[in-house]
């Protein structure tokens, strides 16, 4: 029954942040103000775990690549596969849940416990829709981009790492990332982020939104946000795929 | 003018309004007294719409709250300003912005007609040099005249302050018990004062209406409360030695 009130009110809310603005040039600037706080400022950590995963992933196939049947090649297919395909896409997006998650759930609840939605309300804005629109709109503009040069310097750690190492030369790495290219692959992994950043966004806006309480509320609202928008996004991962790839 | 007509309030079993019915006049500080837990902030929730009505109306200068439709009730909120007990300053803003934000929302003004106008209820609740200032970096009763300045800012025609001296201290208090009657006889606003400060309602109760128990026990104003033979609210008032004392004092002489 509690699922249900919630699957509920989560609707309600997402129709009242779907109204239509007051005024579209404040809700444009708004945009692109989260544009900076969500997305340009997650890329640093996405850079790094990128680098470090696409090093790890291609040192690992070259070590378990043992029999002279399977080509060299396969260390940069692999690589590339795995990025594309699950790392970029699924396991940054939740990293994303976890950082712009809790942020959203946290920045939102505390302007609900300090009255502060309650003074917008009173204005005459509608608050879910200032608060909450820009967040998923900028969130679906600036993840794919953020997934896509995550991608790009995770092909480059593997490069790295077989620059580094003796068992394939980077040629062949090259090489790898080239073969069997499916350009559907990659719109595939931008479309599951695309969903993932509303999930991740929304979810986030609906535990702030319904915060009531003080400071400890406001906590276990920004833990419930990573928790519920990483079981949504797993859940959505194996549907998504499902729908597009088999 | 506000006109609050037989209006009641239940929260699932509990009962916190009932029936009260009160005028709060235009130019006038309107004070709603009474304990902790009496409903008066739920009455005041209901009279700005935050939490709607079981029964009665509401009327704003004739206008009924619960018939008013989505772009009236909209409309409407445009009208009111509101200082809340945190004063609910919006924390990524600066305080020029804070005050300038209703007008960009609302208005068509140029950006430079509105720093003018922030600029200028920012001087009227004796704030200046602020602007670039956050928040954060103010004290309690700066924050409070931020909050009025906001308040003021679209020339509302209702004023509704939840508490305002709560956590100032008394010089404080003071000031923006001051500065709220001047502002309501100055711009002949409606303003309705949440509160259970008794300096304040002594110094600015032009009317005031005293809940007991989510009912109204009494009207009356600053003159009058402090004669009234009403058990609850001699109660109420001199719940404090420092008033019991006063109260002592007055009766001797």
């Amino acid at each position: 029954m509690q699922l249900l009130y919630h699957i509920g009110r989560y609707f309600i809310l997402l129709r009242q942040v779907l109204r239509r603005p007051e005024k579209a040039s404040i809700y444009r600037k708004q945009i692109f103000l989260e544009i900076n706080n969500i997305g340009l400022d997650s890329l640093g950590i996405v850079i790094i775990i990128s680098i470090f995963m696409g090093a790890v992933v291609a040192i690992q196939t070259a070590y378990n690549i043992d029999s002279p049947l399977v080509p060299r090649y396969t260390v940069g297919f692999t690589t590339r596969q795995s990025l594309v395909l699950e790392f970029s896409p699924t396991i940054i997006s939740l990293i994303l849940a976890g950082k712009v998650g809790s942020r959203i759930a946290s920045e939102i609840g505390t302007m609900r416990v300090t009255e502060q939605i309650d003074a917008l309300e009173i204005m005459g804005i509608n608050p879910a829709g200032y608060l909450i629109l820009p967040k998923i709109v900028a969130a679906m503009l600036i993840n794919p981009i953020i997934i896509t040069i995550s991608m790009f310097v995770g092909l480059f750690g593997g490069w790295i790492a077989c620059a580094g190492g003796q068992s394939v030369t980077p040629d062949t790495y090259v090489f790898g990332i080239q073969s069997y290219f499916k350009a559907f692959e990659v719109f595939y992994a931008l479309i599951k982020t695309v969903v993932f950043a509303f999930i991740i966004t929304s979810v986030a806006g609906y535990q702030g939104y319904y915060t009531e309480g003080g400071a400890l509320e406001v906590g276990k609202a920004s833990t419930k946000a990573v928790v519920h928008a990483s079981i949504l996004i797993i859940l959505f991962n194996l549907i998504l795929t499902q729908l597009l790839l088999s | 003018m506000i006109e609050v007509a037989n209006i009641s309030k239940r929260f699932f079993d509990h009962q916190v309004i009932s029936n009260i019915s009160v005028l709060f006049e235009r130019g006038k500080t309107n004070l709603i007294i009474g304990q902790s837990g009496s409903g008066k902030t739920v009455l005041m929730k209901c009279l700005v719409g935050l939490l709607q009505i079981d029964e009665g109306e509401i009327f704003y200068d004739e206008r009924p709250l619960t018939k008013m439709g989505f772009t009236e009730r909209k409309q409407l909120r445009q009208e009111i300003g509101m200082l809340f007990q945190g004063s609910a300053l919006f924390d990524s803003m600066t305080v020029e912005e804070n005050v300038m934000f209703p007008l960009s929302m609302f208005t068509e003004m140029p950006i430079e007609a509105q720093r003018e106008r922030a600029n200028f209820c920012l001087k009227r609740v004796n704030l200046t040099n602020s602007n670039k200032l956050f928040p954060s970096e103010l004290s309690g009763g700066m924050k409070k005249r931020v909050a009025i300045a906001r308040a003021i800012s679209p020339q509302p025609k209702y004023l509704f302050c939840d508490e305002p001296n709560s956590g100032l201290d008394p010089k404080n208090s003071i000031v923006i018990d001051n500065l709220i009657r001047e502002i309501t006889q100055e711009y002949q606003i409606t303003t309705v004062i949440n509160t259970h400060d008794m300096n304040s309602v002594i110094e600015i109760g032009d009317k005031i209406a005293f809940i007991y128990n989510g009912k109204l026990w009494w009207e009356g104003d600053h003159d009058d409360i402090l004669i009234t033979e009403n058990k609850e609210i001699n109660d109420f008032i001199y719940s404090t030695k420092l008033m019991q004392k006063i109260k002592h004092l007055t009766t001797k002489s």
